[in-house]
């Protein structure tokens, strides 16, 4: 497939919450949501940030509600 | 009964006694219908990530009751019709916290099961040494 090269061989493949062994992802903690929107405030896909798919569904969730509430920003700059 | 959250955001020019007064207005509303306060948690001024008409910072509220979906929807009601609450949301968790709880329990047999290699993170359930049985 054409394209830019990637480094996916450094990603970790391990995900952040299972290794930690958190369940329940809070909307209320923006400190630990805030890993996973980098600088313009868009949410890290999976194959970036490494999160297994349940996370992934249950991080992206507690992201937009964040955004509801005005803890994490829509967009960023 | 179920487990809810409900957090709102009320306007910075409010005077803490309006604030207070406010959310024991919210408490009562909900003893009344047979629900139950679990937990007030108020951050106080935080800034906000983005303006809400014309407010950079607000007044975050966290409410955690055991309730069912009539006293949330009365109280969906009143922040709606307030004038000072500028953002709110209300979230069921109990489906959510069973489900970490099972997790936790089906981790802690396993962990159980097999002699424990690596030491597990501190957390308040982990606090049970591995050796001891459960169940």
């Amino acid at each position: 497939m054409p394209g830019p090269k990637r480094f996916s061989v450094k990603r970790k493949r391990v995900c952040k919450f299972c290794a930690e062994k958190i369940s329940y992802i809070d909307f209320k903690d923006g400190k630990l949501l805030s890993h996973f929107i980098p600088e313009r405030g868009k949410i890290l896909p999976r194959r970036i940030s490494g999160v297994c798919s349940v996370h992934q569904r249950q991080l992206s969730q507690a992201i937009k509600r964040a955004r509801h509430m005005a803890i994490l920003p829509f967009v960023a700059d | 009964m179920r487990t809810y959250e409900v957090a709102f955001i009320a306007v910075p020019t409010l005077t803490s006694e309006a604030l207070d007064a406010f959310i024991a207005q919210m408490q009562s509303v909900v003893e009344g219908k047979n629900g139950k306060v679990v937990k007030v948690d108020n951050w106080g001024k935080k800034p906000l990530a983005y303006r809400i008409k014309r407010f950079r910072d607000g007044y975050y509220v966290i409410l955690t009751l055991l309730a069912d979906g009539a006293i949330i929807a009365e109280l969906e009601r009143r922040f709606r019709v307030a004038d000072h609450v500028i953002r709110f949301l209300s979230v069921r968790v109990d489906e959510d916290l069973k489900r970490s709880e099972k997790m936790k329990i089906a981790r802690q047999r396993k962990s159980v099961s097999r002699p424990a290699p690596a030491p597990q993170p501190a957390s308040e359930y982990e606090a049970v040494p591995p050796a001891a049985p459960i169940g």
